[in-house]
């Protein structure tokens, strides 16, 4: 059964939506700012579940008061990398939470091949699964 | 401006808008006002300001009939010599075009040469970026503007902050306004050396210097703010100092004028001291008397800067 037709990774928040526009997007990052929440932007050719950490794309962005300074930097980031996923993070430096507070993705290639399944049967007939992206067979920098 | 004049729409719409509504609605006069209050003197700059005004309001009425006009550009360049207020309204520019509606944060972010201008190749592109950043929707100062470009080192990295600032400047003019200050004949150079940049500026904005009437308002207005006053005497004898004090070198108007009063002050606190046996009242702490003022050594035959 497809469970997600298209393919369309589906992390951070938003994901199940259609891309956000960039008057979303600037919405979104207005929200972060008010609450004094860094903010930066990250890619990545290999978004795998599990891989936490993209690359940033330039500094995180400290004390902004206005969002027009970080659409640019995302749109520097999309005429870089316009196949890469591109995400936006708040980090939020609050004693006591320290971490992300918002995470979305504003940039995906034109086709994502998703992701596959391989099972590995082991000791007593138990069975070890691996998600696998279909886009990692290739080398960096050639898969999207 | 403030007279009872409609906008008339172009053309077969004949709705009309109130200029005047739409004027109170802003509150700009309310901003106007503060200004003229607050900043004696400076005729030509609040002109200026009063007439930035006006074309944003009437720009926003032409919006409401949709004649599209391209957003005006509001960089502007404050020249004048010490002391005449350049920081002072440029502080207050970031408020005014907030109420007007042309940017949407109206915060100052002020910034030299050090702030922009980086140590070693490919360190300035980042660090000037990262100013712009923060300044965005806002107002972005830069003081001693002459500095960004120095002539006599060809290597200097100042000629590559002042390209991304021409680039940003052209690109992203709804985000932010750019005002440049220093000295006049400074500022001249610089502009000749950098063509663009003045070709960039919409406003060029000269403070004249204060005559001595107005220095007289502004020290007044400055012990009031700090709850001191002159006595009538005091008054008279800091006229007296002003007088001298401005044919003297290195005289930088409201600056000195403050200077001079902090001394003022000073040799108020001592001579309370002096006769510490006397009761003091409210009256004695607050006034500046004229032996507090003609204590300065500009009165003395020997001619010190103070």
């Amino acid at each position: 059964m497809m469970t997600n037709t298209g393919n369309r990774i589906t992390q951070g928040q938003f994901s199940f939506l259609p891309d956000l526009t960039d008057a979303q997007i600037t919405a979104q990052i207005k929200y972060a700012l008010k609450n004094n929440w860094a903010v930066s932007v990250e890619y990545t050719d290999d978004p795998h579940p599990r891989n936490t950490y993209w690359e940033l794309f330039g500094m995180p962005m400290f004390d902004l008061k206005d969002p027009a300074g970080i659409l640019m930097e995302i749109n520097n980031c999309r005429k870089t990398f316009p196949n890469h996923y591109i995400r936006v993070m708040a980090f939020n430096s609050h004693r006591g939470v320290e971490s992300p507070s918002m995470s979305f993705i504003v940039n995906r290639p034109k086709v994502e091949p998703g992701f596959g399944v391989s099972r590995q049967e082991v000791d007593g007939r138990n069975i070890r699964y691996t998600v696998h992206s279909y886009a990692t067979d290739k080398p960096e920098g050639e898969r999207y | 401006m403030g007279d009872n004049r409609k906008v008339q729409a172009a053309g077969a719409d004949e709705a009309q808008v109130d200029l005047e509504a739409e004027f109170k609605a802003s509150n700009i006069q309310e901003v106007l006002d503060k200004l003229d209050r607050e900043l004696i003197g400076l005729m030509p700059v609040k002109t200026r300001i009063r007439e930035i005004a006006a074309l944003l309001l009437v720009d926003r009425l032409r919006r409401k009939f949709e004649l599209s006009s391209e957003t005006p550009t509001l960089h502007m360049c404050f020249t004048g010599n010490p002391g005449t207020g350049k920081t002072t309204v440029a502080m207050r520019m970031g408020e005014i075009l907030k109420r007007l509606g042309y940017v949407r944060e109206g915060h100052l972010v002020t910034v030299t040469r050090d702030d922009l201008v980086g140590q070693y190749i490919g360190h300035t592109a980042p660090k000037t970026k990262e100013v712009i950043k923060k300044a965005m929707g806002g107002v972005l100062f830069i003081d001693e503007a002459y500095y960004l470009y120095k002539p006599e080192n060809e290597r200097d990295y100042g000629a590559e902050s002042i390209e991304i600032l021409l680039q940003i400047m052209e690109n992203n003019r709804d985000d932010l306004v750019v005002i440049l200050a220093g000295y006049k004949d400074k500022m001249e150079k610089f502009f000749q050396s950098n063509p663009g940049m003045r070709s960039r500026i919409a406003h060029h904005i000269d403070f004249p210097d204060y005559t001595a009437g107005e220095l007289l308002h502004i020290a007044k207005l400055m012990l009031e703010r700090q709850n001191y006053r002159f006595s009538a005497e005091g008054e008279a004898a800091f006229t007296e100092y002003l007088k001298l004090r401005m044919q003297q070198p290195h005289f930088s108007n409201a600056r000195s004028v403050r200077n001079a009063l902090d001394r003022a002050r000073l040799r108020q606190a001592n001579r309370l001291f002096a006769d510490a046996g006397r009761k003091l009242g409210k009256a004695d702490l607050m006034t500046i008397e004229a032996e507090d003022v003609l204590a300065s050594r500009i009165f003395g035959a020997g001619s010190g800067a103070v």
